[in-house]
Parts: structure tokens; C-alpha cells; sequence
């Protein structure tokens, strides 16, 4: 495939068409609406469907709603509109749907500043909707991984049953750049796991030897129950605390005992780095070229770019500072995913390079953080 | 680090800075270059200030942002006010003189871009098109042959012929200040 110039939003369309998304609902938001612009377009054209939903409160239900009925859904907001989906964000995770909840992050609270960049719902992706639950955030720094990170969150949520966010922002989505995207064949598509045990054997919440048991879509002869509350391995309500404590115990452990295949992380330079700085989303653009400029200066600093953010990569993070003095945090909001930093590192020092005003963080606010001693 | 070239188109919403922005961004690409096109706009579609970056560059590009720009068109007074300090030293600060009154010094190539489109073209929306040809003119940042790629590639269906019609325009006076300066 030749180079050409394709927007974040652009490629995120794309990398869920090739992820094989048929279904999107949603309601356009700036700056989301690029993807659902491209996807009206690119659905049809592929045998999928587009709806626009009255709203994102909507929009979040029917893909949980096309995703039962066997279609790899998704759905692509910003900041207000991610606020309305967390209610049935919660139902996916509790009824085990697989679907993609794309958070294209302005500057917030409320409807703040549109058209503006921001890092500001990391927390909100994590803890946005009630109660306990494990949940997969990744966050692409380019074009090129917007198209990418999309293909690996439809199949890592038809691989767990779970839903994944992906947590662009303004920077990333509007952006232009030159990209080349992967030939077809060389992309891995993942197909969620299904059964042949006959109807009346079938459970839809199993505790199998994966963690995840095996999906059937409605309209297929086998009769279960879907519900937001606590459930039994048939799907019907319970309060039995010998089915609740298993099914906690299960979701998480799908999620934990795949981290090797759910965090996605890339360092430079950390062999022989006194400092590190670690960065995700837009900002590791900023933070690369003030890692790049202080190795001109002879200053002997590392860069870990974290694509997967929720998990938080614990252990990648502890290895990283443990060699090392300081600990740089540049993100586009006052301290979220810091706070996690913090916590693994130790007695590291811990330096915020923080900004939720709307502006990108410039290499030289990094590169002044990297001074600072 | 490669070298980078840095590109701050600056006006008003309607103006087209954000395709202009596009079409440079495209030209780079045929010409095999790296680049990176990033804007920045308020809620309004039309009349709130609009500005749009291209970064180029041989090799990767990683912060996408104009840190100081190399080349800065301006087509409002607004824009020159706000931007003409980010310029780089010697940089080159191109000013539509239809739209701006003062600039910060004499170093500025001030020049009628939006009179020469509606001379040419008769139409005012075609002046950002010239102002790409007078910019690439006079800085060879990028091919014209892919300019007039990128342009016809980008036009609105039935407008290809006087947007090319736009760029050579920008192009000829380039070449005339160009010619002008060199006879001094």
C-alpha cells in the first residue's frame, strides 16, 4: 500500500473495518465525528450497518445490543457524550459483551473547550462507570497506531468478552500524517469464542478453564438470560454469594492472567537512563523529542511510551525505575496516570509535567522537567 | 535530529487555511517527504481565528506542532498580531496586504494574495491557493509539479481549472519577486 496523508480519526475507522466491525451507532461530537462520518460512509460499502442514535445513552445500547446479536460493534464519543455511555458501559462489563467504546478526549469538565486536546478522562476511562470491574484502556500516539490499537481492541474484546475503550485525543484524532497502513492480509483478526455444545447444554456465564466462556449470538436456538445484575452461570439473577464471589474472581483473572498479550509498551533508551520519562496518547510525541534533544545534550535519559494505559503495566514500570533516579509524567490533565506512576515506583522521585488548558505539552516543558533535578 | 521545516498558515474560518494546510501536507508526501499537518480552530464554522501547521521533514516527525516557524502566511491582522513573534530568526513572514495593515517590521513580504485571486480567478476563496504557490515559490519546499498534483487532487469537483489557474499565479509572482531582488 502507498503512503498518503490520513487523519487519526481516519485510521481508526479504518483499522475497525479491518478489524471486522460491521456494526456502529453513535451520536457526532467534535472531535469524534470524523469516524462516524468515515464509517457511514465504509460500513455499507462492506455489508455493515450505521445508525445515528438519538444519543450517546443510546448509542452505547444498541452496540451492546448488536454485539449479542454477533456483530463486532462500536462506538465513538468525546468527553460529554463519554459521560452519558457509562451507565451501559457497566452493563457490558457486567453481561461480558465485547465491543469498542472510542473516548476521542477534549478539554473538560462539561462541554469546555471542543476542538481542544486534553488527557483528562484517564480516571473517567477507568472508574467512569460503578462498581468493581476490570476494564482495557489503550491510548495511540500516531495515525499509524490509531489504525492499529483499534484492530487490538476488537480482538481483545472478542478474545475476553469485555468491552475496550480507546482513549484517542483531539491531537491524535484530528491530526494529519503521512501513513501507510498494513496490507490486509497481514493484519491478525480475532473471532470471539463460540460453542458446539447443543442448546440445552449451553451456559453463558461457564466458569471455563479460559476464564471466558464461549459466546453464542441471540437468534441462534439457544435460549440464555442477559442481565446488569449479579448472575449465575445461565445468566439469571442471583444474590447466592458461591456464585457472585466465582464470577468476580473470573472476570478478573481473564484479564490478569493475559497480560503479556493485553499491555503494549515500547521503550527507548532506558538501559543506561538516570532519568525516564513516561508518556502515552499525544504527549509521547512531546516526550520523544525532548528525550531526543536531551541525548543531544549528552543528558542520559530513557522514554517508556505506554500504549496500554488500563491495566496499568505495574511491573514494566517498576523494572523501568528501578535503575533510576527520576521519573517524568508529562500528560494533558494535573496528575491521573501519575498517580499510578507514584505508586509503583517507590520512593522514586515523581515529577508532573501537567497541563489541562486545551494546549499540547511542548518538548521543551519536558525537556526543562529533565533539568529540574 | 533531521532537519524540520516548519509551516504556520494563519487567518480567519472560511478562509481555507486548513486545506491549504492539506494540499502542502499532500505535496510533501509526493515528493517522499515525512510530514505532519495539525489545526487549530474555534467552535464557530466561519470568522474565529484558524490556523493550520505543517511540519516536514526527511525524518520522523515526533512533536507535530510548529515550535518556531520557518515560513508564517498571514491573512488577517489578527493572525500577524498574534503569530509574527513565533517567527524563527530570518524566517519568512508572508502578509496578505488586502487583510493586514502593520506588520512587526520590514522584513515582511507583504503582497496582495487575495487581489491577485479575484483578478485571476474571480474568486476572494481561490487566495489561499495562490498564497501556497507564492509560498512554495519563493521557499522550493516543495516540487510545483507536486503541488499541482496535490492541488488538482484536492479541488472541489468542477474547480480544478482555476485553482491551478490560483497556483500559477502564486508561482509567477514569486518567480517575479524572486527575479526582482536578484537584479539588485
Amino acid at each position: 500500500m502507498t503512503a498518503r496523508l490520513m487523519q487519526g480519526d481516519e485510521a481508526c475507522a479504518e483499522g475497525a473495518i479491518a478489524a471486522g466491525c460491521r456494526f456502529f451507532a453513535g451520536y457526532p461530537i467534535t472531535p469524534a465525528t470524523d469516524i462516524a462520518e468515515v464509517l457511514a460512509r465504509r460500513l455499507p460499502q462492506v455489508g455493515g450497518k450505521f445508525i445515528q442514535m438519538e444519543d450517546e445513552i443510546a448509542s452505547m445500547a444498541a452496540i451492546i445490543g448488536a454485539s449479542v446479536g454477533g456483530a463486532k460493534a462500536m462506538t465513538a464519543t468525546s468527553g460529554p457524550g463519554f459521560s452519558l455511555m457509562q451507565e451501559n458501559i457497566g452493563y457490558a462489563c457486567m453481561a461480558e459483551i465485547p465491543c469498542v467504546v472510542v473516548n476521542v478526549q477534549r478539554t473538560g469538565p462539561s462541554t469546555g473547550l471542543p476542538t481542544s486536546p486534553s488527557q483528562g478522562d484517564v480516571m473517567q476511562a477507568r472508574w467512569g462507570t460503578h462498581g468493581d470491574h476490570p476494564i482495557i484502556v489503550l491510548s495511540p500516539f500516531s495515525v499509524r497506531e490509531a489504525f492499529d490499537l483499534t484492530v487490538r481492541a476488537f480482538n481483545m474484546a472478542e478474545k475476553y468478552r469485555t468491552p475496550v475503550i480507546l482513549l484517542m485525543d483531539e491531537m491524535i484524532g484530528h491530526m494529519r500524517e503521512k501513513v501507510e497502513l498494513p496490507p490486509p492480509e497481514t493484519i491478525e483478526v480475532v473471532e470471539r469464542v463460540i460453542t458446539s455444545v447443543p442448546p440445552e447444554w449451553y451456559k453463558a456465564y461457564e466458569n471455563t478453564p479460559s476464564d471466558v466462556p464461549p459466546m453464542i449470538s441471540f437468534g441462534q436456538g439457544y435460549r440464555y438470560h442477559i442481565t446488569g445484575l449479579f448472575h449465575d452461570e445461565r445468566g439469571f439473577p442471583t444474590q447466592r454469594l458461591d456464585e457472585i464471589d466465582p464470577w468476580i474472581a473470573r472476570v478478573f483473572r481473564k484479564i490478569e492472567r493475559n497480560l503479556r498479550d493485553i499491555l503494549i509498551y515500547e521503550t527507548d533508551q532506558v538501559e543506561d537512563a538516570e532519568v525516564v520519562v513516561i508518556a502515552y496518547g499525544a504527549t509521547a510525541r512531546s516526550a520523544r523529542h525532548a528525550v531526543r534533544l536531551a541525548r543531544e545534550q549528552g543528558l542520559r535519559v530513557g522514554f517508556l511510551r505506554l500504549s496500554t494505559i488500563w491495566p496499568f503495566p505495574e511491573r514494566i514500570v517498576a523494572e523501568v525505575a528501578e535503575r533510576i533516579h527520576r521519573v517524568i509524567v508529562p500528560e494533558m490533565n494535573l496528575g491521573q496516570l501519575a498517580l499510578e506512576v507514584e505508586r509503583v515506583v517507590g520512593r522514586r522521585k515523581v515529577i508532573r509535567v501537567g497541563k489541562a488548558n486545551g494546549e499540547m505539552i511542548a518538548p521543551r516543558e519536558i525537556l526543562d522537567a529533565i533539568g529540574r533535578g | 535530529m533531521s532537519e524540520r521545516y516548519e509551516v504556520r498558515l494563519a487567518g480567519k474560518g472560511g478562509q481555507g487555511m486548513i486545506l491549504a494546510g492539506i494540499i502542502l501536507a499532500e505535496a510533501a508526501i509526493l515528493d517522499g517527504k515525512n510530514v505532519t499537518q495539525t489545526q487549530s480552530y474555534g467552535p464557530e464554522a466561519r470568522g474565529g481565528a484558524s490556523r493550520s501547521e505543517v511540519v516536514i521533514s526527511d525524518g520522523e516527525i515526533d512533536y507535530p506542532k510548529v515550535t518556531q516557524a520557518d515560513v508564517l502566511l498571514c491573512m488577517s491582522q489578527e493572525a500577524c498580531d498574534r503569530y509574527c513573534h513565533d517567527l524563527k530568526e530570518h524566517g519568512l513572514l508572508i502578509a496578505d496586504s488586502v487583510h493586514v495593515e502593520r506588520t512587526p517590521d520590514n522584513l515582511a513580504v507583504e503582497v496582495p494574495l487575495t487581489r491577485w485571486a479575484e483578478e485571476t480567478t474571480g474568486r476572494q476563496i481561490t487566495a489561499s491557493v495562490v498564497a501556497l504557490g507564492f509560498l512554495v515559490g519563493l521557499t522550493g519546499l516543495v516540487s510545483r509539479q507536486a503541488m499541482e498534483a496535490a492541488v488538482k487532487a484536492r479541488a472541489p469537483k468542477g474547480t480544478a481549472e482555476i485553482n491551478l489557474k490560483a497556483l500559477a499565479v502564486g508561482f509567477e509572482q514569486a518567480e517575479r519577486l524572486l527575479s526582482s531582488r536578484r537584479g539588485r
